[in-house]
């Protein structure tokens, strides 16, 4: 059972409401401060990539937000966007980076997916269990 | 926190001084602001990031897209980051490979050294 459930409309202003409310959840959980910088990023990166999923096939459906704090903090972020728009993530290197023929979406993409497996031990990413969509399952420790 | 800009000129450079939150939704003010600053004949940009207190990928994208765009004008660009957790978003990212990166606006633009 989720422990506060949040959907928005995907806009990119929404985007820093989810954050904070994802911190917030995460400073009520236990989770240590010094984890929240990168709970706030992280929480962001998934939301920004489900919005730009969601505008980029025009689905005007909410985007997900899940928080909970049953045993560790585990967030889930779930897109209603056809399953092939997510895979391809990867992470760049500084080459491909500079790369002049890199348009700047799929430097973003890349990039945010570098960010949240770079500052989330345990990631999944994964199709959602009824209907068309991708879940991003975020899990931090906490201590209590 | 908004996101503020505010511009001024050291020497040759142009420092954009950028504070509060780079996001998606924010990050299209500042890709115009640079672009305006290039458009407008600005060659050696410094976008100094010490009042930034969050930086996604999509302010990522917009700071690598001025990079490539003075670079075929012959330009330079340079970032200003002292800030432990924006490094460590260069660092995983591989793109402190990419920025020139300095600690401080008179590093960057080589004035009082």
């Amino acid at each position: 059972m989720a422990t506060v459930r949040l959907s928005f409309s995907p806009a990119p202003v929404h985007v820093r409401t989810a954050r904070l409310v994802g911190v917030a959840v995460a400073r009520r959980a236990g989770v240590r401060e010094d984890l929240l910088d990168e709970v706030r990023l992280a929480i962001g990166e998934a939301c920004t990539r489900a919005v730009a999923l969601h505008r980029q096939h025009g689905l005007a459906e909410p985007v997900l937000v899940e928080m909970s704090d049953a045993g560790a903090y585990s967030v889930r972020v779930v897109d209603r966007a056809p399953i092939e728009a997510s895979i391809g993530l990867a992470v760049l290197d500084a080459d491909q980076l500079a790369n002049e023929s890199l348009d700047e979406d799929d430097l973003t993409t890349g990039v945010g997916f570098a960010l949240l497996a770079g500052f989330v031990e345990d990631l999944q990413v994964r199709p959602v269990d009824e209907g068309v969509g991708t879940e991003v399952r975020m899990v931090w420790p906490v201590s209590r | 926190m908004e996101l503020s800009l505010a511009t001024r000129t050291v020497g040759e450079h142009t420092v954009l001084e950028v504070g509060g939150e780079v996001d998606v939704y924010t990050a299209p003010r500042l890709r115009e602001r640079l672009l305006e600053l290039i458009d407008a004949g600005a060659r050696h940009v410094v976008v100094d990031l010490g009042r930034v207190d969050f930086l996604d990928s999509t302010g990522l994208g917009v700071l690598v897209g001025a990079l490539k765009r003075l670079r075929t004008a012959d330009g330079t660009f340079a970032l200003v980051c002292d800030k432990e957790p924006l490094l460590k978003i260069f660092r995983i990212t591989a793109l402190d490979q990419v920025f020139p990166l300095y600690p401080t606006v008179e590093a960057a633009t080589g004035v009082g050294k």
